[in-house]
């Protein structure tokens, strides 16, 4: 265990020092190096690790001695030798072996069958199934996506989810155990299961992208910008399987609400809502690349959920200025959603959208409707939306109430800091309109 | 998401123990932030000084100064925490109510605020 922190630890250093490039390359032959130790040997857990030493040992040596003739084939030799060498436990040939590997990376040990090449992008897409595969939990899920996916190392895993290095090698190796326990093999799904599956992968996909979604000051600064990593592999599946219209709604989504990264924090940190953005602050590239997306994606016919929400990402990020954002259309995407789709929040979003169509009256009555739903329970989402459509019906009174109830409720301490400012800025208005010789 | 996990107690309630239950709690609480670790939830378990340890700061016109003595006179102090990172709070109050300890004092459940906001 100790040994993998260290290797880990230097890895994340190193790769700090790392051309761009070789780090790009690196990443992206992760998992196609590991699909093709897998499918030789098995062993699923012993290949990750020895992947992660061959990147390891190419991230020390290819800044050197340059880039080898065939990396792919580099790294899959190096990663053979470490993984026969796991099994045999022989510390002594193993540091033998890995100066061998290294003066003569072309003497390819077990060199790629011919056919292994064809079949090294199904690898990628069956690892991505195995690493979210239903016995793991999501974090588990994430964890491991990340490091036999995305290539990235404990350390840099660890760091982005701000726990200690021990602990995230833990969840990794527990990760394993279970996939292993639960008789999974690197064998796609059976396609009965193939939809389910493929669920389970955007989710996971969604959720690694979302908890990159943060403040860009203070402790967020060191951390691995997850939300660029989900983009990556994003694109990976998107390349992989280029005709499904929900992984393209994905990414769409992914790109368009990316795009605001710039407008959505203040100098410190601070959450600014959508309608208060600097829209000129706005990627545009990335706006232009999700509607291309979303549009090519729609009119295939087989609408889902994260196709919708990235059509309502397209009709904000449309909009120059926030008052001209076409709410009827939202309301009609949200309405599709909600059917297909149904949970609270989906309401939630569509009494908002009710709202701007129809007056916060008529998104309250929605909510309300909410109040009672379990799901929602001690969620702070519902107190901040009836708070914001009070304050919109100019029942200050009640709208104070649901903000201070929401930023009670709030886990995130950017939101709850937006929420104690909404409160109090709203508290000290309705005093001066209260008084108003006070008035300035 | 993570969590504190706060065990608070007194000299009362830790001495009502004889010497082969302090050491069994100590051996089974051991055996249980092991059990954390290895579930890869566990972000770092620690133990307090005693309260006559404590020390309190304040700067009054720009001068610190410190004074002895915890923050608040109670019955009941701060012995021991813990952080977790965990998949719920259901998981959460299930570790604290495994903890050794929960059987002798009260265990406080804190969720602990994170950096990630969405747009409101």
């Amino acid at each position: 265990m100790i040994v993998v922190g260290v290797a880990d630890v230097s890895t994340a250093r190193r790769r700090d020092e790392l051309p761009e490039q070789v780090e790009r390359l690196l990443r992206q032959l992760a998992p196609q190096v590991l699909g093709a130790l897998v499918r030789h040997h098995g062993h699923f857990d012993a290949a990750e690790d020895a992947v992660q030493e061959a990147l390891l040992a190419a991230s020390l040596q290819w800044p050197k001695s340059g880039l080898p003739d065939d990396p792919r084939a580099w790294l899959i030799t190096v990663a053979s030798r470490r993984f026969t060498d796991q099994l045999r436990s022989d510390a002594a040939r193993r540091r033998r072996e890995d100066r061998e590997a290294v003066r003569a990376p072309s003497d390819a040990a077990i060199a790629p069958a011919p056919g292994d090449e064809p079949g090294s992008h199904d690898d990628t897409l069956t690892l991505l199934f195995l690493c979210c595969h239903p016995a793991l939990t999501p974090s588990s899920q994430i964890a491991l996506t990340l490091r036999a996916v995305g290539g990235l190392t404990t350390a840099e895993i660890a760091q982005a989810f701000l726990v200690p290095e021990a602990t995230m090698a833990q969840r990794i190796t527990r990760a394993k155990q279970r996939i292993k326990a639960a008789g999974a093999t690197f064998a796609p799904p059976a396609p009965g299961e193939l939809p389910e599956r493929l669920q389970a992968v955007l989710h996971v996909l969604y959720l690694i992208f979302n908890e990159g979604y943060t403040a860009t000051a203070g402790p967020s600064l060191v951390r691995t910008d997850l939300s660029s990593e989900a983009i990556r592999l994003a694109r990976m599946v998107l390349a992989l399987l280029p005709d499904d219209a929900e992984v393209a709604g994905l990414l769409a989504l992914m790109l368009l609400t990316d795009a605001r990264r710039a407008a959505r924090t203040g100098p410190n940190g601070e959450l600014i809502p959508l309608d208060e953005q600097d829209r000129t602050l706005w990627d545009r590239e990335k706006i232009a690349e999700g509607i291309r997306l979303i549009s090519e994606a729609l009119p295939r016919g087989r609408v889902g959920p994260y196709q919708l929400q990235a059509a309502i990402a397209a009709v904000h990020a449309e909009a120059e200025r926030a008052e001209e954002t076409d709410w009827p259309q939202i309301l009609a995407l949200y309405t599709v959603l909600e059917r297909i789709s149904g949970n609270p929040m989906v309401t939630l979003n569509r009494a908002v959208a009710v709202a701007m169509v129809h007056g916060p009256e008529a998104g309250l009555a929605l909510l309300e409707s909410l109040a009672t739903d379990r799901r929602l329970k001690g969620n702070h989402r519902l107190d901040a939306a009836r708070a914001h459509l009070h304050e919109r019906a100019g029942d200050v009174e009640r709208a104070l109430e649901h903000y201070r109830a929401a930023a009670e409720r709030t886990a995130s301490l950017p939101e709850r800091n937006y929420l104690l400012k909404k409160a109090a800025a709203l508290a000290s208005s309705a005093r001066l309109a209260a008084r108003p010789e006070d008035r300035p | 998401m993570k969590y504190m996990i706060l065990i608070y107690g007194n000299e009362e309630k830790w001495s009502s123990l004889s010497q082969e239950e302090f050491a069994k709690l100590v051996a089974e609480t051991d055996a249980h932030n092991k059990a954390l670790f290895e579930s890869g939830e566990l972000v770092g378990a620690y133990g307090v000084a005693d309260q006559d340890q404590a020390k309190r700061v304040h700067v009054r016109d720009g001068v610190p100064v410190v004074t002895d003595g915890p923050y608040l006179e109670a019955k009941e102090y701060l012995g021991s925490f813990s952080i977790v990172d965990c998949e719920s709070l259901e998981r959460a109050l299930e570790i604290a109510a495994a903890m050794p300890s929960a059987r002798l004092t009260e265990i406080e459940v804190r969720p602990l605020l994170h950096e990630a906001g969405l747009e409101m």
